[in-house]
């Protein structure tokens, strides 16, 4: 019987196959490849799949890799755009943009009845997000039939998105239910579901903030230039700094937005998302920034902090990506 | 972490070096595994917080969360952090694997926190099937126990190459090396038993911080690599893959016009370059590599680990689910396994039941023998069993309806690992591992018949089909059956009737009435009426055929539009208010088993061809319907069901 070695130093130092004429891969060449692997699976597999498309970072990255999926083809699925009318001016112009440089379909999609009862951020907090956004996006998907859809979902942004599937699967109510998914081995995904169900599908599950922006900046992808620190009209609210960015914010008597040097880590609705003050205005500066930061990147966010905790899980249980 | 400062430091003054540095770094996924309370999710919350992957907010959130639900008094819980949902918190068990990123100046690593109860195997399994390595975590304090070894099992089944044995919560031990010695021979023992060859064992404590990223001053008698030292240097599996004769499954061809056709894959093993001779698997069919093409610009050479696009030389066939493989080297093609199976399903392996199998980008129809044998992880006792319940770990053979490139799991996670998923729920419920071939495809060729079925069919003038009668016992299955047949014999057509009864004295009189032999039962009648079908007739079975996945089996046998399902639906209360045979008597009596619809299941057909109601309709007049479709509605109007 052959000697069992252990606490010896390096294992695996020497050995035949060390030593080849291939060089290793590097992280970024591996997560690209799981992504452009994953978008295959499901055009090959699903009926009707389609791209959520929120013009954010995460989603320039998630485009770019669809094009590289398909090469020379186009990608054979649309962009679908869960709109609540309350985005950045900047972010429309972009959306427009990229789609016509893609060659692929946009849908956008507004919520008729938020739109009919004039639901916004300002005066109805929490019922905003679920009826534009949810309810937005379980309307949309019914309406055009949709089986599979990606996202552009990471699993380092918070901690139940951190345990789900790259398949993860939604019932006929698109509920997720954490406490019983589908078993996912290898790179070996079952697609197969019943009529009505479906499945959100996240290619990039496994990159972090940093790879996000490190893949932006070697591919030159274009993203929105909130992103970049500027000049940008501002006020404060509980503590978060907001971008005035058209008159329907509602100023307090007398009050003046500020001009301050700011960015933005994520992209949301922009009445609730904070901005931090910052001078970053090159790709290499906003990572640096990043990486010296001390909170993390959905800090901004008003959406993690509800129900002790649980607040996305809870979410994504009734139905949000 | 001790290098932490210098990598700070260089962000802070030069960002572009430091992304050059991590640009180039490489990717190790490992897990942590090991029995309930071990200290995994800690020592996960130990290695992010050391590597600065904890922001100030999460941390906060963390001191405050600790307070409410923490195990460690007034200290932080680290495995709050990682138990990410709200059962588990509650519970204060990890349910699910939870993903999570850290790097150092050297790495970039992707760790997988597996639950340790055995409730939850399947979860861990998922985590495990894509780790390079696994860190076994022991408390100092219990030693080797059950789910150790059974999470060790496991890894090294699923073909994990490097394992870490983490002796941890030394510290509640004094850092006595006696102990750590004595674990670590125990250990041994069950490794040498089931074959691991190599490990590396390291005393530390997730708690304290010993021995993860410097050496401890509590263990000056251990000398080895920190865990994270350890883990820097271990050989990643892709790299290892790179250097194997080249294979790609085909997982989609690209034709965006006429002129362009491409096969879009990732490739799982060896290089490719431009005018490599290559071998298209199962067909066998050779041509050369013409372009490898990206977005970026075609490649000279590819490797494995890359997603790319190739181009043939000829205009060969090619589709979804066939391999690309070195001309010179290609893996084998079988449609006979043998198998380990890990079951995932609180529903049992039916032995005979056909399963859908995902090998790869192939799927086919699988049908699983009678389990050879389980494995008691603990004992290693190989158990006799009829089924593999849920998290039983078995060995297996199965034959799938079409052949299989594949090559043993030990050589391929790619091309030998592979899914079961239940025909009807659709859920994953086997990870499967081909250990061998039972007989090469390339040697059962089909006997090439000069004669074909149309000849046959031609001949006697008719469209051959399959007549399949299901319903309850006494619902008037054989009585329209004959009805049909005498008809049909009398409009000059040729017919055979396969009985229920008729063929339980002859061909089938071996079987009995459990689940799985009525399986086998059906599957035989399946065969034999495929090969009537094949020499023209036009087939008639009368078999209750409770159930609709060996109905859908004996569907797929025959050629589209053939299978003809007719439901005879006479109500259960009706069939047993007739009792010809007087069967419904003896089984209420608890005479007779398994008798379907008293205490075995009928699965009612939910889209039918045709549909009697015997409570409406007379046996004449639905015979007179049968052939009427038979003869006429059925090759104008078949339409395809979906």
């Amino acid at each position: 019987m052959e000697l069992l070695r252990f606490a010896t130093g390096p294992a695996d130092a020497s050995g035949p196959l060390r030593k080849t004429m291939t060089t290793s891969l590097t992280h970024l060449q591996r997560l690209e490849a799981e992504a452009i692997h994953i978008m295959r699976e499901v055009v090959a597999e699903a009926e009707r799949p389609v791209m959520l498309y929120s013009v954010g970072k995460d989603s320039a990255v998630m485009l770019h890799l669809a094009r590289k999926a398909f090469y020379p083809s186009p990608p054979p699925f649309p962009l679908l755009h869960v709109d609540t009318t309350w985005k950045f001016q900047e972010m429309y112009r972009l959306r427009d943009q990229m789609a016509k440089d893609s060659g692929m379909e946009l849908l956008v999609y507004q919520n008729p009845e938020a739109k009919a009862r004039g639901i916004n951020p300002f005066d109805h907090g929490a019922l905003h997000t679920d009826m534009w956004k949810t309810e937005g996006l379980k309307q949309a998907l019914d309406q055009w039939q949709f089986d599979s859809a990606f996202g552009g979902a990471r699993r380092d942004e918070e901690k139940s998105r951190a345990k789900e599937r790259i398949f993860s699967f939604r019932t006929t109510s698109h509920g997720w239910d954490p406490k019983n998914q589908r078993p996912e081995l290898w790179n070996v995904y079952n697609a197969r579901k019943h009529k009505g169900e479906s499945i959100r599908v996240f290619p990039i599950s496994n990159w972090t903030e940093l790879d996000v922006w490190q893949y932006i900046q070697l591919e030159d992808i274009p993203i929105v230039p909130l992103y970049f620190a500027a000049p940008r009209p501002t006020v404060e609210r509980d503590g978060m700094l907001l971008m005035v960015d058209d008159d329907r914010f509602p100023l307090a008597p007398g009050e003046v937005p500020q001009m301050r040097s700011i960015r933005f880590r994520t992209l949301g609705c922009y009445p609730l998302t904070g901005a931090v003050e910052s001078t970053a205005a090159t790709l290499s500066e906003v990572i640096q920034e990043t990486l010296l930061t001390t909170t993390s990147e959905r800090q901004g966010r008003a959406i993690d902090k509800d129900a002790g905790g649980a607040g996305m899980e809870l979410k994504k249980q009734q139905g949000y990506f | 972490m001790s290098d932490t400062y210098v990598t700070d430091t260089l962000i802070a003054e030069d960002i572009d070096a430091y992304l050059v540095q991590h640009q180039h770094k490489d990717m190790l996924r490992f897990i942590t595994c090991g029995s309930v309370d071990d200290g995994k999710s800690t020592l996960i919350g130990r290695l992010l917080y050391d590597s600065k992957m904890i922001f100030e907010d999460q941390l906060a959130a963390l001191e405050d969360a600790s307070k409410v639900s923490g195990t460690q008094g007034q200290d932080i819980d680290f495995a709050l952090l990682v138990d990410g949902l709200a059962a588990e918190r509650e519970q204060g068990i990890t349910i699910d694997v939870a993903y999570r990123f850290f790097n150092t100046e050297k790495r970039k690593f992707i760790v997988a926190d597996c639950p340790g109860h055995e409730q939850y195997t399947r979860n861990m399994v998922t985590g495990a099937s894509s780790a390079d390595a696994a860190v076994i975590l022991i408390d100092a304090r219990k030693g080797v126990l059950v789910q150790t070894r059974r999470h060790t099992y496991l890894c090294h089944l699923l073909g994990i190459r490097h394992l870490v044995l983490a002796v941890n919560k030394l510290d509640l031990v004094g850092y006595d090396q006696v102990v750590f010695d004595a674990i670590v021979a125990d250990y041994v023992n069950f490794a040498q038993a089931i074959g691991i060859s190599e490990f590396t064992a390291i005393p530390i404590s997730g708690f304290k911080g010993d021995n993860i990223t410097s050496l401890s001053p509590h263990t000056p008698w251990y000398s080895g690599p920190t865990l994270i030292e350890h883990l820097e240097q271990v050989e990643i599996d892709g790299t290892r893959e790179a250097g194997q004769a080249f294979r790609m499954p085909v997982q989609w061809v690209n034709r965006p016009n006429l002129d362009f056709r491409g096969f879009a894959g990732l490739i799982a093993s060896g290089t490719v370059k431009q005018g490599d001779a290559v071998r298209i698997l199962p067909a066998g069919t050779t041509s050369t590599i013409s372009r490898i093409v990206t977005l970026d610009g075609d490649l000279d050479e590819a490797q494995a680990g890359q997603s790319v696009t190739l181009c043939l030389a000829d205009e060969v066939d090619c589709s979804r689910g066939n391999v690309i493989a070195a001309a010179s080297a290609p893996p084998e093609v079988a449609d006979q396994f043998e198998a380990s199976l890990v079951w995932m399903s609180d529903e049992a392996l039916i032995p005979g039941r056909g399963y859908w199998l995902k090998l790869a980008t192939q799927s086919v129809s699988a049908t699983v023998k009678p389990p050879k044998y389980a494995i008691n992880v603990n004992t290693l006792e190989h158990l006799a069993v009829k089924t593999l319940e849920l998290n039983a770990i078995g060995v297996v053979e199965l034959t799938t309806d079409k052949p299989l490139v594949f090559e043993p799991y030990a050589q391929s996670r790619t091309l030998g690992g592979f899914i079961l998923i239940d025909k009807l729920t659709n859920a994953t419920v086997a990870a499967g591992l081909i250990n061998f071939s039972l007989r090469r495809a390339q040697n059962v060729h089909w006997q090439a018949l000069d004669v074909s079925r149309e000849a046959h069919a031609a001949m006697k003038h008719q469209q051959p089909a399959v007549l399949w009668f299901t319903g309850f016992s006494g619902s008037g299955k054989s009585t329209i059956a004959n009805l049909v047949e005498k008809r049909l014999h009398a409009l000059g057509h040729h017919t055979f009737l396969l009985d229920g009864d008729n063929v339980r004295h002859g061909l089938n009189k071996d079987l009995g009435f459990t689940e799985t032999d009525r399986i086998e039962n059906i599957r035989r009648v399946g065969e034999v009426t495929k090969l009537m079908s094949d020499a023209g007739l036009i087939v008639l079975t009368a078999f209750i055929s409770p159930f609709a996945a060996e109905r859908d089996m004996v569907r797929a046998m025959v050629p589209p539009g053939e299978f003809v399902e007719v439901f005879v639906d006479t109500p259960l209360a009706e069939a047993e208010r007739r009792d010809v045979k007087g069967l419904y008597k003896k089984a209420r009596a608890g005479t007779l088993k398994n008798f379907t619809g008293i205490d075995s299941p009928y699965e009612v057909p939910l889209r039918p061809e045709l549909r009697v109601d015997t409570t409406s309709e007379s046996p004449e007049a639905a015979a007179e319907r049968i052939v009427d479709y038979i003869l006429g509605a059925r090759s104008e109007a078949w339409m395809p069901t979906i």
